[in-house]
């Protein structure tokens, strides 16, 4: 009896896992986050016969936040069959396993490497590996510390200027005093170094510009509410949220809405996020927010004429391309900016 | 709670022992002492950490808020999934590492039910309580699957649950087509914020029913009973006729059922979920809760409130370190200090000789007599 409910229970279980993994090779656009490379969603063994150009794509996980998860989604739906491409494509967050999976992918003779690294560092070898077998690395939306001569193109976002912009646009509301809460993200990464680099340069140079507190909530907005509450607990004034992504500004109005304080563009307290989720940009245009860093998540398009380009003998015209981007506020963003850019 | 939860007294009374040493041998006495400790903290370094205000919120409620409230309100999931690793810990000897994973799973499941097919929904798709009910058996379901295993094939819980640990996040992402669903409807973020019209947070009122629940069933059941004596000896348990590998996989289903309600209410809290960030190590914090509350992590006996009173501690730490602005950095660090003071004073070997300590120099003042 029990021996059959255990048998029922486990088959059920294996089952379910089974179906979860059927669905994710049928269609493209939902392939499983941590697929191993060993079973690639095509096989892209250099078949220079049948004309298409072969990639390996290397990105992080889908899930680690909306802008991920438009980014991922993006370049699957570019690198496909219909567009000239045998794609095969990986998802980590860990740089040892993205770069255990390129070197494989390198010995797999793919024309172009399309990389989106984990971390900066540790890439040499792969960097090497690559030039030896004549594969043409892209990287996408994320830098990495070589010598500009070890990858042909680069598309990505220029941090430090979305960080900037988001600066300048708030000391253009000229308040007489910035008491700000500072929402981190996770330490290190190459978003948030940009995002607080330029706001911790003001916050030093002006008297006026003030930090109530600067914490990390990892990208997690249950934290961001965490902190945004225990600042409203402890009754210091405070007149802007700087959050270093559209998630964890959410969790701050959350912590901002439970205590009847108002924002956005009539309220007490600026609300600031960062990324491209079309929610953050509705609010935005609702003015329940008043300002969102836009960070391109749709670097797909650039990617593909880059390699259309070199396929037909041109190289780029710039080696590190910036995606464009732009800060929306909430007093002159329209319904066209929500449709265009949110994702 | 913490003055009406006594843990029955097994030990005999004698009266030459010292009340220091009678305290230090309650299983409750750390929790507590820690608790006493965090207070008298607070009170010292600014006694305005407890004020308790009312507040009219965003939708014209008036609400309670302070650090008081935050911390009851924020502890609630901790606690929920406290209490379901409590028995998981007593009966198998070990700790179930993936609740975290599974509460994605469970709130991506209710989410799932409640948007339909919709990545933005503005009214639910399905009645509340029924989405709740598909996540809590969706959620028993894994619980089920992590007991077989340490149950029927005798795996170790921490490896057992090592899988749904891996791939828990995955499955919840493949559930909602990897898309991040959100819900607008209001109905929806009443379990994670507030009724209309009721000034205390929910997830209070929420936590407070399971702990209710759990009381009723270890009172006017043999759960509690025979939890302990499978974790103390599982053959002879089953020579007196109980049935260890059910009873094992029974605590994993009734974890299961935690970890829904808990992943219920922290997706509730937005409306909206992040499969890799939602509840990120909050295993730990769980099973730190556990071993908080005096339980031995090895199994046997148990003391739920204990764990309870544990999960409350670590919330309490967490926002008396955000309120004195412990840069961001730096705060595991912190934590992990008061942490490891914490475990090692609940330590039975600690605690034995700290009783000794006392009672040492008394001898020594009779010998000079």
């Amino acid at each position: 009896m029990k021996k059959v409910l255990c048998l029922v229970l486990t088959l059920c279980m294996v089952l379910a896992l089974a179906a979860c993994g059927g669905n994710s090779g049928g269609t493209p656009a939902d392939s499983g986050s941590q697929t191993p490379a060993s079973t690639p969603d095509a096989q892209p063994a250099g078949d220079t016969n049948s004309g298409l150009i072969t990639v390996g794509v290397i990105n992080n996980d889908p899930n680690e936040s909306g802008y991920r998860t438009a980014n991922d989604a993006a370049m699957r739906a570019m690198f496909t069959e219909a567009n000239g491409y045998k794609a095969t494509f990986y998802n980590n967050n860990d740089a040892a396993q993205q770069i255990a999976t390129a070197q494989q992918m390198i010995q797999d003779e793919v024309d172009f490497l399309l990389l989106s690294p984990a971390s900066t560092t540790g890439w040499d070898s792969v960097l090497q590996d690559a030039q030896a077998a004549g594969t043409q690395i892209i990287l996408f939306d994320r830098m990495l510390e070589a010598d500009e001569s070890m990858y042909v193109a680069a598309v990505v976002s220029d941090m430090p200027a979305e960080g900037k912009t988001a600066v300048d646009w708030l000391a253009a509301q000229g308040l007489s005093e910035y008491n700000i809460i500072h929402i981190q993200g996770h330490m290190g990464s190459d978003a948030q170094l940009g995002r607080t680099g330029a706001l911790d340069e003001k916050v030093s140079a002006e008297a006026s510009w003030n930090y109530v507190t600067q914490q990390t909530a990892d990208w997690d907005e249950a934290t961001a509410r965490t902190i945004t509450q225990s600042v409203i607990d402890s009754g210091k004034p405070f007149n802007v949220i700087y959050a270093e992504n559209n998630g964890m500004a959410r969790g701050a109005v959350a912590a901002l809405d439970a205590a009847g304080i108002t924002h956005g563009k009539n309220g007490d307290v600026i609300v600031m996020g960062f990324d491209s989720d079309k929610w953050a940009m509705e609010a935005v245009l609702e003015g329940s927010w008043n300002y969102m860093g836009l960070c391109n998540p749709l670097q797909a398009e650039t990617v593909d004429s880059i390699i259309k380009d070199l396929v037909a003998g041109t190289a780029p015209a710039q080696k590190i391309i910036y995606t464009p981007e732009q800060g929306f506020e909430a007093a002159t963003i329209t319904q066209a900016d929500v449709d265009t850019y949110g994702t | 709670m913490k003055t009406s939860v006594k843990e029955p007294e097994t030990q005999v009374k004698r009266p030459d022992e010292s009340l220091f040493k009678r305290l230090t041998r309650q299983q409750l006495f750390i929790p507590v002492a820690a608790l006493t400790l965090l207070v008298l903290f607070n009170l010292i370094a600014d006694p305005s950490f407890f004020a308790v205000s009312i507040k009219e919120n965003s939708l014209g409620n008036p609400v309670l808020s302070g650090n008081i409230i935050s911390v009851l309100d924020n502890a609630s999931e901790l606690v929920i999934l406290a209490i379901g690793m409590t028995l998981v810990t007593a009966s198998s000897g070990g700790q179930d590492i993936s609740v975290g994973a599974t509460m994605a799973i469970a709130g991506s499941v209710i989410l799932r039910m409640v948007c339909g097919t919709e990545v933005t929904a503005d009214t639910l798709h399905m009645p509340l309580i029924l989405a709740v009910l598909i996540g809590i058996f969706v959620s028993m379901l894994f619980g089920a699957f992590n007991g077989t295993l340490v149950a029927y094939f005798k795996i170790q819980p921490m490896v057992a649950t090592l899988i749904m640990f891996t791939a828990g996040r995955s499955i919840a992402a493949w559930i909602n087509n990897n898309q991040l669903p959100i819900m607008n409807d209001i109905s929806f973020k009443y379990a994670g914020t507030f009724l209309p019209g009721i000034p205390v947070p929910t997830p209070i009122f929420i936590t407070a029913f399971m702990i209710l629940v759990f009381w009723l069933v270890l009172k006017f059941t043999n759960l509690g009973l025979y939890t302990q004596s499978v974790g103390i000896n599982a053959n002879s348990s089953r020579l007196n006729g109980l049935d260890p590998q059910m009873i094992k996989l029974l605590t994993y289903v009734i974890l299961g059922v935690c970890v829904a309600v808990a992943g219920f209410i922290r997706v509730s809290r937005s409306g909206s979920i992040n499969y890799s960030r939602i509840a990120e190590n909050i295993e730990m914090d769980a099973i730190l809760a556990v071993a908080l509350g005096g339980n031995a992590l090895s199994g046997g006996k148990f003391n739920i409130y204990g764990s309870i009173l544990g999960a409350y501690v670590i919330q309490f730490l967490t926002t008396t370190l955000y309120k004195y602005d412990v840069p961001s950095t730096a705060l595991p660090a912190y934590k992990a200090v008061v942490v490891i003071l914490l475990v090692v004073l609940s330590a039975p070997v600690v605690r034995e000789k700290l009783a000794g300590m006392k009672k040492a120099p008394a001898k020594a003042a009779k010998g000079v007599s």
